[in-house]
């Protein structure tokens, strides 16, 4: 089997041919760098898709090496949007800067029954392994380098629909801007979520939340020399 | 206000991090990758914890001291289960998503070795959810992390037995670095990693932390005390966690009948499977008659990864397993304030030996150590920085690590290093595995010295400085050969069986000779071993 890939030391892709078959790229990978090139350089873990290193994007998608079994002729690249350290290494920085723009933590969380229903709500977003895969996918970066990545409005909506959470006020706030309203709504961070997470979903539905918090779309208020304001829905 | 140097960001050292950040001190986290992708985000049963019911804390207590086959210390075993149900109520607090039974209560499975269902789970992504929630905490406490460092060495002033700091090396720059703290805590798991495509660790279970601190003249203890999981997947040792065997599935041998209690301790279920493979047969794991519904609610996980790395679906076929190296009860001695034998060098977690788990640990137990001894090693950490606060002294350890960093691109590449790690892989896994046997120890032994004469013949062959992860490898080798050796030696000394250690020539426990820990340190470099109570 031939595997191109990007290599930071040359503007061509680098072709590795072989004999493998049925195996993850990561095992390719590792092949490649244990007999035949140690300087192939890349980020691994848990070899299970739970730990988030491996995330590339393999013929333009995003994918976790270690789960993405390749074909013939495949080309593998670093994840867009940061800055490449080296081959398909990129930095890293975004996680821990986006999970802090938008306050992504409990706030306290209450003691006391919750049902299973009520739980089961955010079980899926609260199996985020911080892959960042999505905010390689996501066309919002070529103009707004500064947008709260789809992971961390997937944390935010974890945080404030959990029934036990003390208060969202503070991180829906923090949403506001470059956040949930510059978000395309493309869904482009859904189908390369390994654990299949619907970021756009849930930026959606904090955008409900925020409109009945009495937020609005600032790029809707905005037009119409700023006469268009519904005001807040009251209930 | 006390520096905190926290080296290791899985779920100890984070627990450490909001703990000693809680008592006042400036504490940083460096971890070798980012801490979200530690070792901890792959546990998946549950944490202990007695929340009530007909369950107590002495029965807990008792299990646990029964597993640990006379090596854990009764007080510390009741130190940690006491705390257990306010652990699992403070990881509530700070909204760690638990499964719910039917009356809304935290849910509880039972797991191996456990007379009663303790563990807390969030279906089987105990680890990743607790990791996570963890660091969302840190954030939030605005806990500084500095990621992609990698621990070379501890700073020590000889004089005066005290650690200054530690070295590090800037893996995307290449550069090495110092910290320099009052007081450091060790958090960087175990060495499972050892084991290479044997074990159900990550790759980064290299145990940096317990070489650096031996080199650092701290003691060790129990290091031959390897766990190894009994259901691990056949081709790729990922795990499948206990929690099935908990929920009611089977082990069946080749001919597709039960043969063990799935739910005994982990050491006896593990040997058992092994004799079953050992006689010609396979073993399997089956959780078809839990039902599609059970699994795809409290197992999502285990489905997933059988059917991407075995190719099959639980829920209609069965699942074919060995036991894999899991889990080092050995690592870092530690006192009761979790500081070890070098002053102001604290351990928690899987580095540390707490004398919990002794011999062979229950499931459940390690989720809830780093809980438990992560508050309290935080907590004293910040305490002593600020009665001990560390002195401004010259110290040559960032000159002779950099010197390394440079002359280790001119080993000589004449033997190649991953060559000889898949070897140790292979030989540990077969001679100081589940059943152990003094000719084969003693052989394994002779390799690792050779291969330790060897290194300044291997080396990187990738001479960049600039993110050079084949260097980052040659040095998690070189921390794997030397706990190797420390491994072999003592498993070489224990001529008896205890828990997870096996020897099939010395095949019953002998408390008399052995009923004491193996403790091993450094003097002027050269390997000690002692069996001290």
């Amino acid at each position: 089997m031939e595997i191109k890939i990007k290599r930071s030391h040359d503007e061509e892709l680098q072709s590795y041919n072989v004999e493998l078959e049925g195996v993850t790229l990561l095992s390719i990978l590792n092949y490649i760098k244990t007999k035949i090139d140690p300087t192939l350089t890349y980020s691994h873990g848990c070899r299970s898709g739970v730990c988030g290193s491996c995330a590339v994007r393999v013929n333009g998608k995003e994918h976790l090496m270690c789960e993405y079994k390749p074909s013939d002729g495949d080309t593998v690249e670093p994840l867009r949007y940061a800055t490449v350290i080296r081959d398909l290494v990129v930095d890293s920085a975004r996680i821990e800067r986006f999970n802090h723009a938008a306050n992504a933590w409990s706030e306290g969380s209450r003691e006391g029954n919750v049902s299973e229903e009520e739980i089961q709500r955010i079980q899926t977003q609260s199996d985020c392994i911080l892959c960042a895969a999505c905010t390689s996918a996501c066309p919002v970066y070529a103009v707004n380098p500064d947008f709260i990545a789809p992971f961390a409005l997937t944390r935010v909506w974890r945080y404030v629909s959990d029934p036990r959470e003390k208060s969202s006020d503070v991180k829906m706030a923090a949403i506001q801007t470059n956040g949930i309203w510059d978000c395309t709504l493309c869904g482009e961070c859904v189908p390369v979520c390994p654990q299949g997470i619907a970021p756009a979903q849930d930026i959606r539905m904090l955008r409900t939340k925020s409109g009945i918090m009495g937020y609005q779309d600032p790029n809707m208020a905005g037009m119409f020399g700023g006469g268009l304001d519904f005001g807040a829905p009251i209930f | 206000m006390a520096k905190v140097l926290i080296i290791g960001g899985g779920g100890a050292g984070l627990v450490s991090a909001l703990s000693a950040h809680a008592a006042g001190a400036e504490v940083i986290v460096v971890s070798k990758t980012l801490p979200t992708r530690s070792q901890t985000s792959m546990a998946q049963g549950g944490i202990n914890a007695v929340l009530g019911g007909e369950d107590t804390i002495e029965k807990h207590i008792d299990d646990t001291l029964r597993a640990s086959a006379g090596l854990g210390d009764e007080k510390r075993i009741a130190f940690m289960c006491e705390n257990g149900p306010d652990a699992v109520r403070w990881c509530n607090t700070m909204g760690l998503p638990f499964s719910r039974d039917g009356e809304g209560e935290i849910a509880r499975r039972r797991l191996g070795g456990a007379s009663a269902p303790r563990a807390c789970y969030a279906q089987d992504y105990t680890g990743l959810k607790l990791l996570h929630t963890l660091y969302d905490q840190c954030l939030k406490a605005g806990i500084a992390f500095v990621n992609e460092r990698f621990l070379l060495n501890l700073i020590v002033d000889d004089a005066s037995n005290r650690v200054l700091g530690a070295t590090f090396l800037d893996i995307a720059k290449g550069d090495v670095e110092e910290v320099r703290a009052d007081a450091v805590i060790l958090a960087t798991g175990g060495y499972g990693a050892l084991y290479g495509k044997h074990s159900t660790n990550s790759v980064g279970s290299s145990g940096d932390g317990i070489a650096a601190a031996i080199r650092a003249g701290a003691k060790l203890a129990d290091l031959e005390f390897v766990q190894f999981h009994p259901t691990a997947l056949k081709n790729s040792s990922i795990l499948i966690s206990e929690s099935a065997r908990g929920a009611g599935g089977y082990l069946l041998n080749g001919n597709k009948e039960r043969f063990t209690d799935e739910l005994a301790a982990r050491d006896v279920v593990a040997r058992a499977i092994h004799d079953e493979i050992a006689s010609g047969g396979a073993v399997y794991l089956d959780i078809r008659h839990l039902g599609e519904e059970f699994i795809t609610h409290e197992l999502p996980q285990e489905r997933k990864l059988a059917q991407i790395y075995e190719g099959i679906d639980p829920v209609h076929n069965l699942i074919p397993i060995k036991p894999a190296a899991h889990y080092s009860m050995g690592g870092i001695e530690v006192n009761e304030q979790c500081m070890s034998s070098v002053n102001g060098l604290f351990a928690v977690g899987e580095c540390a030996n707490h004398k919990t788990h002794g011999a062979n640990r229950l499931g459940g137990n390690s989720l809830l150590e780093l809980v438990v001894f992560g508050r309290h090693c935080g907590k004293n950490a910040a305490e002593y920085g600020v009665t001990h606060t560390a002195p401004l002294l010259e110290n040559p350890q960032v000159a002779k690590d950099t010197n390394f960093i440079r002359g280790v691109m001119y080993f000589t590449n004449q033997i190649d290093f991953y060559q000889k790690q898949e070897m140790l892989a292979n030989i540990f896994y077969n001679n100081v595995g589940l059943v152990r046997e003094d000719m084969g120890l003693k052989a394994v032994l002779g390799a690792i010295r050779q291969m330790q004469k060897e290194l300044p013949f291997m080396g990187p062959r990738d001479k960049s400085k600039i993110c050079n992860t084949n260097l980052v490898e040659f040095i998690e080798f070189g921390n794997k050969i030397e706990l190797a050796e420390i491994i072999v030696v003592c498993a070489i000394s224990r001529v008896e069986s205890r828990g997870a250690h096996y020897r099939i020539d010395a095949p019953a426990r002998n408390d008399r000779m052995f009923g004491a820990h193996t403790i091993t340190w450094r003097e002027d470099g050269v390997l000690c071993a002692d069996f001290l109570q």
